[in-house]
Order: structure tokens, then sequence, then C-alpha cells
């Protein structure tokens, strides 16, 4: 797998690219559909007292997403009548594509990043791969998903998908703010915005000079850990911030026309993002692929497994504040926005950056 | 700051009852590779001991939805003694209860005063079609095989002395 | 003991006193001419618990007017008991409030009993109180895992259900039924306890407290829940009072009104100790207070009840036909959903000539319109939840 993405394929970069395409659109859903099931399916059921599906595929119901989207992907296209055709067909695609282009930054091992390890070698500008605007690429392309989903309120004719989706705008707008200004405070503290670089400046740190551990971090950019995982929950549109969707006269806000193959995108986007956003978060503070002892080639092997087991443990509190919290109407939702995790990720920063340069 | 602190406490509670609720183990019986044990005075379905009826007719009057279908007629017997008088008894011709009307409230039960209906705790007889919900003498006679014996009542309750 | 008591002081919570006037005249800026929006949350909806139909008439946000329409689940009760004798009608009406139907038959048969002047056995008596306060919180339970889902929880939900179903076994163990148990009889009840009754009870019922402080660790602590509750949907007392609201809903509103101890009631409520619950604020929050509190006290309550329960007959002396003498009476008790009450007329047949039924739930809608005006779209859900009404007792 290293000669794929260290670029040591015969056939040049049209072969390499093939293949990253395939592995990108392949994980994606994989990812998604693991995040669904284990989360979604069985997390939630536990807490909920039950046992959640177990009859589909005869162990402890594995088969239940995959009949879900079989079945969404046989059902009857419908286009309502006065709907504008060609933006409704494409809102979905718009809105998983900022997944997909997401993940394309997510490093998985030391040479394990499907971008920036291009035809040639590396890009990057001190040789350890990825892109230099790693993490503001990241965001400024999860934005994207505000124009599928304005797309989708919009062309589906419908009032009240309409007023979904012009709530869904909002929040997803305002909740971007503390989103970056929560990255922030890590680029300020690890001093590159690549995303590899990030991963190693928490490799080869130290906490009050004992480097067992390397410097994870979380333990100093707590505050931004936690305004991190309240802004990832209001851009999937995960309760308590799920007012757009799960509103109880709206139905489903943007998504209520849609059905099908159509609605499985919106689905595959939601579990999707959330994996991307997982990813970033255990990147970002969790320390990503690093695993204290591990160096050379073996991490390449090792790094995605470790990743995985981070991205496990970040989806978990996700979805355990999901399942717990009741949702907070949209006046509350923005000014819970505006006039505090903003603030504070400001705060956050002035003190980043003073004590980055005091020690 | 201390409503501050009241926030976080209040947030956090609320997440300790979901991760114990998912360290438990989970209430579901799955049905139906399992099956609950249902109370024995659950109201499943009605069984007919036909040998007591009498078609008096007074389950049917008193049925609340009148799903109780009977007919009968009368028979002469031959008399019991010497020189006495034949006797007429009442022969059940049909006794069916449709259990698509049935509302399961029990008074055909309580008020027959032979001892001819019973409830058995019974509840897997769906059909396919509601036409077979029909059920008729001989179904509900088969019936009678799940009526459970009579439990002993609660302390205190007043022990009905049995009639000489 | 008036209904109509005033309130006193709110401590420490003020009420913002904009959402006490009704938005009569709309005031529509006239240059930016938005114009109202009809939303009709119809008969089938996630948030209406059954077939309500609420048209509501939006200017962005908030609400201008509302109106309920209903009876879209009526069953024609009163024409049905013209033609049913006394048992027939009491397995009719346990599906008025099918969340507590033992509580239904109740003062129907006390109506009955008084007109034939006839005194049900105290061990009766007993068995049926500890049955009501049963389903009482069965119902509250219910309620208090629903109006978090409508505010958005999901786990509450199940916890709520799942705990049902303990109180739900005991029933079904009692009576034979779990949602219609049919049990009552005019002079007692229909059999007696199984054995191993009141010892199951008391554990459930101490598994039913332990689940009321669930509740309120997940959702009455909740910081967002709190935020979406308090004071939204306040009923002013004497307001709710004069539109007929009872039970909880007017509890919640300060006012200290219960018919278990005010009213007249034949059951032994005057025998154990307990507390009314009241709170001073009238919003939804206090309302799922109360109800919360109120679930507590039932669980004390039957635990009392069990220690005390004396032995005897479970029935009366009653001839074999039941013919109730000429008269009418009026009886009301406090059901679950509140003031529930059966106005019987009898001519001396084997069945009533005319029921009237005043049910709680068709009063405490009325209020509805008053309510949500001037509130936004989602605290519409709210305030539905916090009600907490049953179709199949507003349309009968």
């Amino acid at each position: 797998m290293t000669h794929l993405l260290a670029l040591n394929m015969p056939g040049g970069w049209g072969t390499t690219l093939a293949i990253k395409t395939l592995l990108v659109m392949g994980l994606i859903p994989v990812g998604a559909l693991l995040l669904g099931y284990t989360f979604l399916l069985k997390m939630m059921s536990h807490m909920q007292s039950r046992v959640g599906p177990m009859d589909p595929g005869g162990f402890h119901g594995w088969f239940q997403l995959i009949g879900d989207g079989i079945k969404f992907i046989q059902k009857e296209d419908i286009i309502p009548a006065g709907a504008d055709r060609r933006v409704f067909k494409m809102a979905p695609a718009i809105v998983v594509m900022s997944t997909f282009l997401m993940f394309v930054v997510l490093p998985a091992g030391p040479n394990a990043v499907v971008a920036g390890a291009l035809h040639g070698g590396t890009k990057a500008s001190n040789g350890i791969g990825g892109i230099d605007v790693g993490i503001f690429y990241a965001l400024a392309v999860s934005s994207l998903s505000v124009i599928g989903v304005l797309m989708a309120g919009w062309a589906s004719s419908n009032k009240y998908a309409l007023i979904g989706a012009l709530r869904a705008a909002a929040q997803l707008i305002a909740y971007e703010l503390p989103l970056v200004l929560a990255v922030v405070g890590v680029v300020v503290q690890s001093g590159t915005m690549n995303l590899q670089g990030i991963v190693y400046a928490q490799k080869n740190g130290s906490i009050f000079g004992w480097s067992g551990l390397g410097s994870p971090f979380i333990l100093t950019q707590f505050v931004g850990f936690a305004l991190f995982m309240v802004a990832a929950q209001a851009e999937l549109t995960q309760p308590p911030f799920d007012m757009p969707v799960a509103e109880s006269e709206l139905v489903a806000g943007y998504m209520v026309e849609y059905t099908g193959f159509r609605f499985l995108f919106f689905f595959i986007g939601e579990f999707g993002t959330a994996f991307v956003y997982a990813g970033l978060a255990a990147t970002l503070f969790l320390g990503g692929w690093a695993l204290p002892g591990v160096n050379g080639q073996i991490a390449n092997w090792i790094g995605p497994l470790v990743l995985f087991a981070k991205i496990m443990v970040v989806a978990f509190l996700m979805f355990w504040a999901r399942f717990t919290y009741p949702r907070l109407r949209e006046d509350q939702l923005q000014s819970l926005a505006w006039k505090w995790l903003i603030p504070i990720s400001l705060v956050n920063i002035l003190l980043t950056g003073a004590f980055k340069v005091a020690f | 700051m201390a409503t501050f602190g009241k926030h976080v406490k209040g947030m956090t509670t609320g997440l300790g009852v979901t991760l114990r609720t998912m360290l438990k183990p989970a209430v579901t019986v799955q049905y139906p590779h399992e099956k609950e044990e249902v109370a024995p005075r659950s109201r499943g379905v009605i069984a007919l001991k036909e040998e007591n009826c009498t078609v008096c007719m007074l389950c049917a009057r008193s049925c609340p939805d009148w799903c109780i279908y009977i007919e009968g007629h009368k028979e002469k017997r031959p008399a019991r003694r010497e020189g006495g008088r034949e006797r007429t008894v009442s022969v059940l011709d049909r006794f069916d209860i449709d259990y698509a009307l049935c509302m399961y409230c029990g008074i055909c039960v309580e008020v027959c005063p032979f001892d001819a209906l019973h409830w058995s705790p019974e509840y897997e007889y769906s059909e396919f079609s509601i036409a077979s919900l029909l059920h008729d003498m001989e179904k509900l006679g088969e019936w009678e095989a799940t009526v459970p014996e009579a439990e002993p009542l609660e302390l205190g309750a007043e022990v009905k002395k049995a009639k000489k | 003991m008036s209904p109509t008591k005033a309130r006193g002081e709110t401590p420490g919570f003020q009420v913002d006193p904009k959402l006490y006037t009704p938005l009569a005249d709309s005031k529509m800026n006239v240059e930016l001419d938005t114009g109202d929006m009809i939303l009709n949350l119809g008969p089938q909806h996630p948030a209406t618990h059954g077939t309500l139909r609420l048209v509501v008439r939006l200017d962005g946000e908030r609400v201008i007017k509302a109106d309920p329409v209903i009876g879209y689940m009526h069953r024609g009760y009163e024409k049905l008991t013209e033609y049913r004798t006394y048992p027939q009608i009491t397995t009719l009406i346990n599906r008025i409030d099918w969340l507590s139907s033992f509580a239904n038959e109740v003062p129907f048969i006390a109506a009955a009993e008084r007109l034939m002047d006839i005194e049900a056995t105290p061990r009766a008596l007993y068995i049926r109180t500890i049955l009501t306060e049963l389903a009482r919180i069965s119902t509250f339970l219910l309620f208090l895992g629903d109006m978090a889902l409508q505010v958005g929880a999901i786990t509450p939900a199940f916890f709520g259900f799942r705990d049902r179903e303990y109180a739900l076994n005991l029933i079904e163990s009692a009576t034979g039924g779990r949602f219609h148990p049919n049990y009552n009889r005019i002079g007692g009840i229909k059999e007696d306890l199984p054995w191993g009754w009141i010892a199951e009870c008391r554990n459930t019922m101490r598994k039913m407290l332990e689940s009321c402080d669930e509740f309120e660790d997940l959702v009455l602590g909740n910081p967002i829940f709190q935020q979406r509750t308090r004071g939204v949907g306040i009923i002013p007392p004497e307001l709710g009072a004069s539109y007929g609201v009872s039970g909880s809903n007017l509890r919640a509103s300060g006012v200290d009104w219960d018919l278990r101890r005010d009213g007249r009631p034949d059951l032994p409520y005057n025998e154990i100790d307990w507390k009314v619950w009241t709170h001073p604020d009238g919003d939804s929050f206090s309302r799922y207070w109360v109800r919360l509190q109120e679930t507590r006290e039932s669980a004390r309550m039957i635990l009392q009840l069990l220690d005390q329960i004396p032995s005897g007959p479970i029935m009366s002396k009653v001839p074999r036909i039941i013919k109730v003498p000429e008269g009418e009476i009026y009886v009301n008790a406090e059901n679950p959903l509140g003031e529930m009450g059966y106005y019987v007329i009898s001519k001396g047949a084997t069945g009533p000539f005319r029921v009237k039924i005043r049910t709680a739930s068709f009063s405490n809608v009325s209020i509805l319109p008053w309510l949500v005006q001037g509130i936004y779209v989602p605290d519409i859900i709210t305030v539905l939840a916090s009600l907490y009404f049953i179709l199949g007792d507003i349309d009968r």
C-alpha cells in the first residue's frame, strides 16, 4: 500500500489517480457504514436498553445497513412536479462531494495520505508529505455542503423544505466560525497547517520534558477540543443541534422530498462526514496515526488501524452526546454560537499564542 | 459561574445515565426466538368445555360485541329411573366465537353459570385471513388443554367454603 | 376548597409579560408584507398524541392564531352506553383514556354503587386504589419519556416504555389484561390478587422510584431541556381554572386542588400519608416536574397501601341481576390526565338511560388557542407535549 501511495507504481500518475479515487470512494461509504452500524444501531440501542437489529445477516444484524442501502437503491426516483430538476438532482452530490474532498488530506501513516503524495514525490515543503495548507483546505471544503443543503431546500418546491434549508444554512454558517477558530489554536501550537506536520508535532513533542507519549494536543488544547466537538456536532446537524432536520413539523427539513438513492446520498453524507470530522479531531487533538514507539515503515501498516481506533473513540463521544440531549431551539442555537463559542475560541487563541511565545 | 457549574453538572449526569444503561444488559426479549412468560390470568383466548354447556345463551346475550354465535336444539333422553319422565336436554349444534370482534373483556366467562368457558393465556393464533378468526366448537375445545390450573390467591383473600 | 385560589409570589422566576398578551391584531409590518402562513399540524403527526389537527397561522416564526380541530376519533361512547348493561359498559369505558384504563372504570362504578346505595368492601377499595395509582404511574412514565422525545431527546422515551412494562406486568397478573383490565364490578372487584402479588408490587415500586431518579438526572437536570421548557406555555391559574383545566396542569400553576383529597372519594386516600405537589410557575417545565413528583408520590402511596391492605371479601352482597334504581348522580375522580366525571341517569333498568362523560383532556385542550399565541413554532410542540392529552379522552 505504501507503494501505491508513495507512488512507486508502474503506469505513472494515471493509475495512481485511479487507485486513489477508488480508495476514497470506497472508504467513505465503508466508514459511514461502520460508524452507522456501531453507533447508530448498536450503541444507541444499548443506551436505550434494547438490542437493535439482530436478524439481518444472522450475527447481530450486521447486514441491516447494507440491506437498507440496497432497498434505497431500488426505489423509484421521484422528483416533485414543481421542482427544479437539475438543481434537485445535483444537490445530494454536492453535499457528499465535500466529504470526499475533506477525506483526501487525512493522513493514515507517514506516507499514507492521499493528497500531496503525487507523482514524483511529495509536494510539501519539508518532505513530510501532505498538502501544506492541509487543515485550511479541509475546513474550506467542508463549507461546500452548505450550498448543497440550500440547493436541496430550494429545489424541492416545498415551503417546509425551504424553511428547513434556511435554518440549516444559518446554523452551518454560524458554527463554521467556532470550528475554524478552535483549529487555529492547534495550528499556532504546532506551527504548521500541514496535517502530517501536526501529527509529527504531537508525536515528537513532550509534556513538561517527558516525551514518552509525545504531546497530544488534547492536553493543552482541551478548550479547543471541546469547541471543535460542539461545532462538529452542529455542522453535522446532530442533536442537540438538529432543529433543521428533526423538527417535528418539518419532518425531515431540507431532505423531505428526497427518496431512494438520493436520500441514500444524504445519509452517506451525514455519516461519512461524521467519520471525517472524527478523523480530523483524532488527527488534530489525539495524534492521528501516531503511536508512541512505532516508527519507520511499520507505521504505515499500523497507522491506519491506530487512526481508526482513535476515530472510534471520538465518534463515540459525538454519538453519546447525540443520544442523550434534547435539541436546542433555533434562536438558542444561534445565541450559543455567537455569544459563547466564538468569544471563548478567540480567548483560546490569545492564550495559546501567549503560551507559545512564553514557553 | 455557579450557573455554569450547574450546567456542566446537568449535562454530565445525563451522559452518566446513558453510559450506565449501555453497560447494563438490554431488556429485550427477542421474540420469536425467546418468549416471555405470561401471567396465568392473562386473557389470551377463550376455551369451551362442551359437556358443561346447557345452551342457556347467557354468554351470547351478555357479550358487548355480540361475537358469540350459538345454535342448539332440544333432544329427548330416556328417563333416569324406572317409570320416570323423559328428559329433554339441550344439545349444542354450533358455538362460534369470532375473535375478530371479541374485545377480550371476559364477561362471557364470568356470567356462565355452568363453568363451561375458561380463559387461557395462549396468544399466538393469528391468521392470514380474517375469516379464520372465527373459532368453532372443536377449536374452542382444543384450547381447553392450555387452560392453567386455578392459582392460589394472595394472603388475606377470603377463603370460599365449598358448598356441600 | 376552591380551585380558583390565587397564586402567590413566584420565587425567582419572572414571567415575560409579552407572552401573556394575545396577538389579536397581529402587528404585520406593512412595508415588508411577509404575509401569514397557515401550517396544518395535521391529524397524522408525530407531535399531536393521536389524531388532533391544529391549524396554525404563523407570522414568520411566531404564532398568530391556532385552531384545534377535534373529532377524528369520535367513537360514540355516550350513545353506546344507552344500549348496554353496566358490566358491558365497564369494559367499554376502559378504552376512553387507554393509557390509564383502570382509572376510567372507577368513577362510573362508584356512580352505580352510590345509586344502588351499596358500598364495596374495604379490601376491594384498597385494591381499587392500588390499581388506580399503578395506572397513574404507568401513564406518567409514558409522559416523562414522551415529552422528552418531543423536545428532542430520543433516549428517555425508551426508558419510559421500559419502566412502564413493570407496572403493566403487575396489572396483567392481577387482572388478566395489560391495558384494559375490566376489573371493577358493582360492589367490588372481579377476583382477588394472585399469590405473591404484594411482594412483587413492592419490588416494582422500588424500581419505579429508581427510574424516577433516572429521569430526573437525564431530563429534568439537563440545561437544554430547561431552556426549552422554562417560561413556555404559562397557564395563569385563574384562567386555567375557568377553562376547566384540571389535574397536574392546574397544580403546576400553583392551584392546590386534588380530588383524591378534596373530592368525595370512596377510596381510602385519607388513611395514608401523602402530599399534593404544586409548582408556582405555570410553564411546561413545572408540568413535567409536577408529574415526576406525582409519580414518586404514587409509588410511595402504593407501598403504604400494601402495608395496610385489609383482608376479607372482595365483593359485597349484590343481587344477581343488577338493576340500578332510578336517579341521577355525578361522580368525578382524579384521573391521571385530570378530572374525569360521569353523570349517570338511570331509569331502573339493567343499563343506564344516559351517561355523560366529562373528560379531562377535552378541557385541557380547550386552552390551546389561548396558550400558543405569540410563541415560536418549536414551542407549540413543547406545549402540546406538556399538556398531555389523549385523543380518546378528547373525542370519546
